[in-house]
């Protein structure tokens, strides 16, 4: 029997069916799961996709915080339940306070679309298991609010503790404090990414399969309990 | 019949390249007064009579958790009579 992973849809999610699609290339069975229920149906993780859930109003992922299967997610999420948000899952995920800081506007105001090159540096998390620690991986970054920002005391407490999963190499593309690409909680069964992995997990449509190592680890985890 | 208005603002400390933006337009128009420009948001909110103080404490509940982001915002709230 194979593991099950839910994937979010919010009113605006677009890479919903992208990271089901991971799910499923990585072993698991992808479940679709719906904002306005609290049901998780029994699955053992949860990915919170990309797009402009609620039209991105407010700010993003300020709405998509309080739908009601948020309310299952961050009670599980508390309790060790491993989730990942991908660039608007990320924004939700700080919204929520599951992690620290928020996502801002990047520095130059464009919307980015790019094949980005990151430094993967914490591989003790349920989703980086599989990497080797400073391995370098291309997956895509597009987002126009990506630049991660909190403040100093913040900043070192992730930093301090290993927190940051993931770095920009190369190339400074948002302003997020210290490249800070992605991030986990302290558990570091919750992650945040703002770019994609979903969108390279074959060579056909993607810069590389490094994306899909993300999939595959969270699988390593839920084996290994 | 009351308006609440609250305003939210980027902490001083948190880039705001939209109003970086604003800030470099205005010269190009033939603005020269500004030294910088912060932009935020306003959020005009109506209510029958004058609010309760157990309402404004409601107002400030609301203002905290949705209509700003405490980590890197601030927010102001008015009442107009």
């Amino acid at each position: 029997m194979s593991f099950r992973i839910g994937v979010v849809t919010f009113p605006g999610s677009l890479d919903d069916r992208d990271a089901a699609r991971a799910v499923e290339m990585a072993g698991a069975t992808a479940v679709p799961l719906f904002h306005a229920s609290d049901d998780l149906k029994e699955v053992q993780a949860v990915v919170l996709p990309g797009g402009f859930s609620y039209g991105d109003y407010l700010r993003c992922g300020a709405i998509a915080r309080f739908a009601p299967i948020m309310n299952s997610i961050v009670t599980a999420a508390e309790h060790g339940f491993p989730v990942l948000g991908i660039c608007n899952g990320f924004q939700v995920l700080c919204e929520s306070h599951l992690l620290p800081g928020a996502l801002t506007r990047n520095s130059n105001l464009h919307f980015l679309c790019r094949d980005q090159k990151l430094k993967i540096e914490n591989t003790n998390t349920f989703w980086t298991n599989g990497f080797t620690k400073d391995q370098e991986i291309t997956i895509p970054l597009k987002n126009g609010e990506g630049s991660f920002q909190c403040d100093d005391e913040t900043l070192n407490m992730l930093e301090s503790e290993g927190r940051v999963i993931a770095r920009y190499l190369d190339f400074d593309p948002n302003g997020s404090r210290n490249l800070i690409a992605g991030i986990s909680n302290e558990r570091g069964n919750v992650v945040g990414l703002m770019p994609h992995p979903e969108h390279a997990i074959e060579t056909l449509t993607g810069p590389s399969t490094d994306g899909l190592t993300f999939f595959t680890s969270v699988l390593h985890q839920l084996v290994g309990r | 019949m009351a308006t609440i208005i609250v305003e939210v603002m980027l902490k001083p400390e948190i880039l705001d390249p939209q109003g970086q933006a604003v800030a470099s337009a205005l010269p190009r128009l033939g603005f020269t007064f500004a030294k910088s420009v912060r932009q935020g948001k306003r959020f005009e909110i109506t209510m029958d009579g004058d609010p309760t103080p157990a309402e404004l404490a409601e107002i400030e509940k609301a203002a905290e958790t949705l209509l700003s982001n405490p980590v890197i915002e601030t927010y102001v709230v008015k009442v107009i009579k």
